[in-house]
């Protein structure tokens, strides 16, 4: 990518990857990789290598969320360049694959786009997971997104932090994007969740070609919400936990929670209250499967990013 | 006009939760009552159990078989092997602690806790044994609940054939709430079933002082007819469609004949195409996915109790 002041130019995007099952009982996006790859018309653009891949078939053979350890969280340097071997945890295996098909992360041959489909049992709607807030290429297909799908809403989700940033499948792309649709159980498909990730999916396929066809995407800005904290559930000495998400917080993601407001309430009925400093945005609310990772919800901020004009590298010559 | 009906007290009643690992509201309210120590209720002796505690300790439905189906006498009396099933021998434990099943020494009643991710509200589930002390309760909890409507399903299985865990006792039910994701608690759902909970213990200090039920009407009765299975492509054996948007959410509506009940993947719709209007409940239940149920059909009729009142009064 070279940048001149607020211009960004980027070499098209020619290989793109659409991977499901990055957690095996997270239905929509192993619904719809599958769908792909036995007929993938749905996902063809001109000019574009459009590849559905299951990440974590054993996974999704058991509809568990992981075998051995957490597939989303495996893509760190010591993870990919360990040595190979049988002794490996199933993922931390399967993650070493999928840098040597759809990598090396970070370097020139990586895949150019990848989408990761998710699940979440939160009240998050069609949220989009950006990684890193100078992505300009990713933050005008957000702010092509958001366009495409309004009146209804496309949050996005910057996971830019110091300590609570995790190293997730799509991070070997040069441009991840996480895709991440709720509420849905695990193990369930709902017809509504699965549209609504089509949708979003079509319309990020649709920027693509655009994009490789020349069309100059003008300056925009695009507002997201930054990771800012997380809240663990409070628990007794032996780690049970020992209250629940607060009824006037569940499912009440991206709305604002101000010191003072209901947060927990224990199981002998009484309120627990929120005691930070400022206003916060919470959001996975209640996710199954963030219990054993200490999280109850994670807190965010409003922030507003800039993108620079972006066109394809090609239009220079 | 029935004949009254008298019944001996409730000496001995138990409440149980995690039969399934990830039912999360029974696990945590059975807790509760632990974390409270409730070991009476009026006269009668409580017992609380925490059903499967490896599948809780691992946020799973089961380990080895689902235990909600290990209460048939056949399994109940099967010798333990080496091979045996976690939940096979956990069954045999259950039913030594709670029954033995059909024995004079079992508990007077027992009342299982489950969630669903199907949009069931509050749903009372019995064996189709018209049993007027447990329909007095459901009636009960009906007349009093009013975080969540309230529906009873009856099983078309004889209590004789009973499988669940809940027939251990000599009267048996289940609660059952939704909708919730399996491995979450949900505040509200909680909140109704421990609502369910306290009327149905309100109910048994009632009856065992003495107080008399008049007979009544129950409405709001749904009595299982069939499961309705997901579409298959005939060649790969794989489901071919989702439940259909207009049907997903809402569970005991009417089901008529031409009426949505899938949507395929290439975007056709499926019509439900019996001859009789019915209701669905289980509509996309997580756990029936391995069971191939996409959901149940009922009938909706309406019981008529006698009166009861405890019998020595």
């Amino acid at each position: 990518m070279t940048s001149i002041s607020n211009v960004s130019c980027f070499n098209e995007a020619r290989r793109v990857a659409i991977f499901g099952g990055t957690h095996g009982n997270e239905m929509s996006g192993i619904t719809l990789v599958n769908l792909w790859i036995k007929n993938g018309k749905e996902i063809q653009r001109k000019g574009v290598e459009t590849k559905p891949f299951i990440t974590n078939p054993r996974a999704v053979e058991k509809c568990t969320r992981y075998v051995d350890t957490d597939l989303n969280r495996a893509f760190t340097t010591e993870n990919l360049s360990a040595p190979s071997g049988d002794d490996l945890p199933y993922e931390v295996k399967r993650a070493q694959q999928i840098n040597e098909i759809f990598g090396p992360k970070g370097s020139p041959d990586a895949y150019d786009v990848i989408f990761d489909l998710h699940n979440t049992t939160s009240n998050m709607g069609c949220t989009l997971i950006l990684e890193s807030s100078k992505d300009h290429f990713n933050l005008q297909m957000m702010h092509y997104i958001k366009k495409a799908i309004a009146p209804d809403s496309c949050p996005v989700l910057l996971t830019e932090h110091p300590l609570l940033k995790y190293s997730t499948s799509r991070s070997v792309a040069k441009h991840p994007i996480g895709l991440e649709v709720g509420p849905q159980p695990q193990g369930v498909l709902r017809s509504n969740i699965f549209e609504s990730m089509r949708v979003v999916l079509k319309h990020a396929l649709d920027f693509i070609e655009l994009f490789n066809e020349g069309l100059e995407f003008p300056p925009c800005s695009v507002d997201v919400f930054r990771v800012w904290d997380k809240m663990d559930y409070p628990r007794d000495t032996n780690g049970n936990i020992i209250a629940m998400v607060h009824p006037n917080l569940q499912d009440c993601d991206w709305e604002p929670l101000n010191p003072g407001d209901p947060m927990f309430q224990m199981f002998d009925g009484t309120t627990v209250r929120y005691e930070g400093v400022g206003t916060v945005y919470p959001t996975f609310i209640n996710e199954a499967a963030y219990y054993e990772k200490q999280q109850a919800f994670v807190t965010t901020r409003r922030e507003t990013l800039v993108a620079g004009n972006c066109f394809i590298l090609s239009l220079l010559d | 006009m029935m004949d009254p009906v008298s019944l001996p007290p409730l000496s001995r009643i138990a409440i149980c939760g995690g039969t399934h690992g990830n039912e999360m509201s029974g696990v945590h309210l059975v807790r509760e009552l632990q974390r409270q120590k409730m070991e009476k209720v009026g006269s009668a002796a409580l017992t609380t159990v925490i059903s499967n505690p490896c599948a809780i300790q691992v946020c799973r439905r089961y380990i080895d078989k689902d235990l909600n189906r290990c209460f048939t006498d056949a399994i109940l009396s099967s010798p333990v092997t080496g091979d045996t099933p976690y939940e096979v021998r956990r069954a045999q434990e259950l039913s030594a602690l709670l029954g033995p099943k059909g024995s004079v020494q079992a508990m007077d009643l027992v009342c299982d806790l489950h969630n669903s991710t199907s949009n069931m509200g509050l749903s009372l589930i019995t064996y189709f044994n018209q049993d007027p002390l447990i329909l007095h309760i459901c009636r009960h909890i009906q007349r009093k609940v009013t975080l969540a409507p309230v529906r009873l399903i009856q099983l078309d299985t004889p209590h004789s054939d009973a499988y669940s865990l809940d027939s251990i006792g000599k009267h048996s039910f289940s609660i059952e709430v939704g909708p919730q994701p399996h491995g979450v608690i949900r505040a509200d759902i909680f909140n109704i079933m421990k609502e369910a909970v306290d009327q149905t213990l309100e109910w048994v200090r009632c009856f065992n002082s003495g107080s008399a039920f008049e007979g009544a009407e129950v409405d709001n009765v749904y009595i299982f007819v069939k499961s309705v299975e997901y579409p298959r492509d005939p060649e790969t054996n794989h489901v071919t469609a989702v439940i259909h948007p207009q049907l997903q959410d809402r569970d005991f509506c009417l089901l008529r004949p031409g009426d949505p009940m899938f949507l395929t993947f290439s975007g056709d719709t499926v019509k439900y195409e019996g001859e009789e209007v019915l209701h669905p409940f289980f509509v996309n239940e997580g756990a029936y996915y391995e069971k191939n149920i996409a959901f149940h059909l009922g009938r909706r009729i309406t019981l008529t109790i006698p009166s009861l009142q405890m019998k020595g009064h």
